[in-house]
């Protein structure tokens, strides 16, 4: 009795986070690195000023700051979608890779398109992808044969080594030297960017992606047989609700969201596909999902923190001199507080 | 010696929010005898009895023991105090034997467990209450009755002197009861002090010596066996208002129409801790009421879900209104107006973080989505649900309010009203009054004889012998996932179909 009312209040909780907890926890974060900063002999104040300033403090700053956003909106939407129906997908790091590789193949055989045939294509090539690489771990939890947690993080391995087959192996342009490339892609095979930055229609393809998902979710049939399963897979079972019609196609619309990331990516910033496509954007899509506990504003916002998180690790390698990758300690503190609320809230009930 | 009493329960008040669970509730139990503690859900007797076992504090009011005060603040509190408490729900570890299970229960577990003298103590006790059971069997094996009688002889064995049980006759067959009773009345001439919650007025003609009456959170009356007749429970449940026990039976009509059901040698393969079922032939006609009769876990679970297309036929065929549906996903098998009235709908067919009308619309999903599935016709899901509520004369609070607010009877009153919103052909009602009172029963099965009327077929799973005698059309008796016996239950007796449910006559026979 007392389990699924306690679940169920943690649900609540997640769905109104509270903006002002969130922030004070953040806030905590925050000081906790601040700790690790002066442990290495580094300023601090100095540090965040040198974050914040570069990337909310100029238009170059902030449009780099958008850029980042956009694979971590659809990578974070690839985790909530299917978690709507208890599905956690870890996998977005790998459908991300396939998504970029189908992708890729697109650019390449069919560079002589016009800009108007081939992007349409690449974008589906890119969302087939990466959804039928989630779907697989779907049909095999539909089956009952492996958990989706379990496949989908798997997975990612195969995917980025299969990635890195093709940029090796077939792919591999031959016009730079022995660096493992593929060629450039045509102009037509290019995300058109806005503004003269590198912001790119990505973001329009993550915020619409975004709409899109939570209109079907509160007004649809689908959405509230979505919520159903959610809520009560024993009731919705009875209610005939196709619960396995609905892992397979969470988890392939899922996929496909990652899978238009690393497209996007793949197209839009790096113009060829490189084995070192993603510094972990699929992990963080994940964690900013939990973050946001599915809410779409959550999202957005959470997707904004992170990406100014990441870009503080450059930053802080050129001015402060110490290593980029100090900024996973940062959000490694971020991770643990937003674990501890939900936890230690769970205690006490 | 004795003149004070065990137990004295003086004032007892204990309030929830919103609801005065006990109300100054006085209660007096002495040793010998059998004390009944009779009353509807919700009239406060569990609520007592926790208080009594340590669960719940008492708001104010006291308990004495053989004349002295005792302050009880935990079930470790009460069991010190020799109070102990069969439940309805036994915590068990099943892959442990009944002797280790007992073992596990004891205040002065040794720390070497000496196999001979626990195995002795157990047959001593059990050879003079009549409570025989297999010390060395593991638990996972046994019966409801014989983990009940496991649960007993552990309180006897670290030596309880006041006995509280909980509505212990629920889900044993007429002769384990009978059983139990004998077990009653053996602890009664050896000076136990026995507490017996009930609902069910026979059980407590039979073998109470005194019994209290609650209504609304008070005790209304404590009477002595010999003064106490069914009608005067029944006022004193109830107050004056006059409750029908079961609806008028009707004739069944055999009209000409296919059977809504038709099960043709139907099995399922039992996986896990599911029942198998072999070769189920059994046919619903339009109009009838079928009953199935059967201790639960032989095989009605899966039967009912087999009818509703979650179980797969793994041989033999099912028809639906005279149409083959041996391999219909659930949706269409429910879409044909196939209606489902579960136990406990929070787990089985609600979604309590849904809105009643949200619950209304998914169960009806197709009748609803517009626009192929674009939106949701808000509008016709009110309106019907709220002619349905009418139809059967009931209230709801809200029809945006989540499910999961509601009390249990609400909830009940929205599954009802929601699986017969469109006149449904076929009913699976699954244990449709189990837990609830004399009165809301006795509306759940005047609805099942409503639509039986009015034409529907209804598969009624019940463990009542009472309601399925006098509400069927037909008799099923369920034994090990196979029909032990089919037959009208003016053909047959409480006890031969009591026998069948337990394989007692079936093992006699081979």
């Amino acid at each position: 009795m007392n389990s699924p009312s306690g679940g169920l209040q943690a649900l609540r909780k997640i769905y109104s986070p509270g903006a002002l907890r969130a922030f004070v926890l953040l806030l905590l974060a925050l000081a906790a690195f601040a700790l690790v900063l002066l442990i290495f002999g580094k300023n601090p104040i100095k540090a965040y000023i040198d974050i914040f300033g570069n990337t909310l403090g100029s238009g170059y700053g902030l449009s780099e700051t958008l850029v980042k956003m956009i694979p971590l909106i659809l990578t974070a939407l690839a985790v909530a979608v299917p978690s709507r129906i208890w599905l956690i997908n870890v996998g977005g790091e790998g459908q991300l890779y396939l998504g970029a590789l189908l992708a890729t193949w697109g650019a390449l055989t069919f560079g002589s398109l016009p800009t108007w045939l081939l992007i349409p294509l690449i974008t589906v090539l890119g969302f087939l992808g990466g959804g039928l690489w989630g779907g697989l771990c779907g049909y095999l939890r539909a089956r009952g044969w492996v958990s989706e947690t379990i496949s989908t993080l798997l997975m990612n391995y195969v995917a980025i080594l299969l990635v890195s087959f093709f940029v090796f192996g077939p792919w591999k342009d031959t016009e730079s030297a022995n660096y493992p490339q593929t060629p450039e892609f045509s102009e037509a095979a290019v995300l058109p960017a806005f503004f003269g930055t590198r912001v790119h229609m990505g973001l329009v393809i993550g915020l619409t992606a975004m709409i899109l998902f939570f209109f079907v979710l509160s007004r649809t049939r689908w959405g509230l047989e979505m919520r159903a399963i959610g809520v009560n897979t024993e009731a919705a079972r009875r209610n005939g609700i196709p619960i396995n019609r609905y892992i397979i196609l969470l988890l392939f619309i899922g996929g496909g969201l990652a899978g238009l990331a690393g497209m996007s990516e793949v197209s839009a910033i790096q113009g060829r596909l490189r084995p070192s496509l993603s510094p972990g954007f699929g992990y963080t899509g994940f964690l900013i999902s939990w973050m946001a506990g599915g809410s779409p504003l959550g999202i957005l916002a959470a997707a904004f923190l992170l990406s100014v998180v990441t870009a503080g690790g450059d930053i802080l390698q050129m001015t402060q001199a110490i290593p980029g990758a100090v900024v996973n300690i940062l959000m490694a503190l971020i991770l643990f507080v937003v674990l501890a609320r939900r936890g230690g809230k769970g205690a006490v009930k | 010696m004795d003149s004070q009493p065990f137990l004295l329960l003086q004032g007892i008040t204990k309030k929830f929010p919103g609801i005065l669970a006990n109300d100054r509730v006085n209660l007096e139990v002495r040793r010998g005898e059998v004390h009944a503690l009779l009353g509807e859900n919700g009239a406060g007797k569990s609520t007592l009895m926790k208080v009594l076992y340590g669960f719940y504090r008492a708001d104010s009011g006291q308990i004495l023991q053989s004349g002295r005060p005792v302050q009880i603040r935990s079930p470790q509190d009460a069991r010190s105090l020799r109070i102990g408490m069969v439940f309805q729900d036994f915590i068990q570890i099943s892959a442990l034997t009944v002797a280790e299970n007992i073992a596990l229960f004891l205040p002065d577990l040794p720390f070497l467990l000496t196999r001979e003298r626990l195995f002795r103590r157990i047959e001593e006790i059990s050879k003079r209450y009549e409570l025989t059971v297999d010390p060395a069997a593991p638990v996972g094996q046994l019966s409801i009755g014989e983990r009940q009688k496991v649960e007993l002889l552990k309180l006897l064995l670290a030596e309880a002197q006041a006995l509280i049980f909980d509505e212990p006759t629920r889900s044993l067959a007429p002769h384990e009861i009978e059983g139990l009773f004998r077990v009653f009345a053996n602890l009664r001439r050896d000076g136990y002090a026995l507490i017996f919650i009930t609902h069910k007025l026979q059980e407590v003609l039979a073998i109470a010596d005194r019994i209290t009456v609650m209504r609304r959170g008070r005790n209304v009356e404590t009477l002595r066996r010999n003064e106490a007749d069914a009608e005067k429970l029944i006022a004193l449940m109830f107050g004056e208002k006059e409750v029908v026990l079961s609806p008028p039976r009707k004739e069944a009509r055999g009209e000409k129409q296919p059977p809504a059901l038709e099960l043709r040698g139907a099995s399922s393969r039992g996986q896990g801790l599911k029942t198998a079922l072999q070769d189920i032939h059994l046919t619903i006609s339009p109009g009838e009421i079928v009953g199935v009769a059967g201790v639960s876990g032989n095989g009605q679970k899966e039967l009912g879900d087999l009818i509703l297309g979650l179980e797969t036929c793994s041989a033999g065929q099912k028809f639906l209104f005279g149409r083959e549906a041996t391999s219909w996903p659930v949706s269409r098998i429910r879409s044909q107006g196939v209606a489902f009235i579960p136990e406990d709908p929070i787990q089985m067919t609600a979604f309590p973080w849904l809105t009643v009308q949200e619950n209304m619309a998914v169960g009806h999903i197709s009748k609803y989505s517009r626009k192929k599935g674009l939106t949701i016709d808000w509008e016709a899901v009110r309106s019907d649900l709220d002619r349905s509520l009418k139809r059967l004369g009931f209230q709801i609070p809200s029809l945006f309010a989540p499910v999961g607010i509601l009390s249990g009877g609400n909830v009940q009153r929205v599954t009802l009203a929601q699986e017969t919103a469109h006149d449904p052909r076929l009913i699976v009602a699954f244990y449709p009054t189990r837990g609830l009172d004399v009165r809301s029963a006795a509306a759940a099965r005047e609805i099942l004889v409503f639509f039986r009327n009015s034409g529907s077929g209804v598969l009624l799973i019940s463990e009542d012998l009472d309601e399925l005698f006098s509400l069927s059309d037909l008799l099923v008796v369920l034994y090990r996932g196979r029909i032990a016996g089919i037959f009208p239950p003016q053909e047959t007796t409480v006890r031969e179909v009591g026998f069948l449910m337990t394989g007692s006559k079936e093992a006699s026979r081979s």
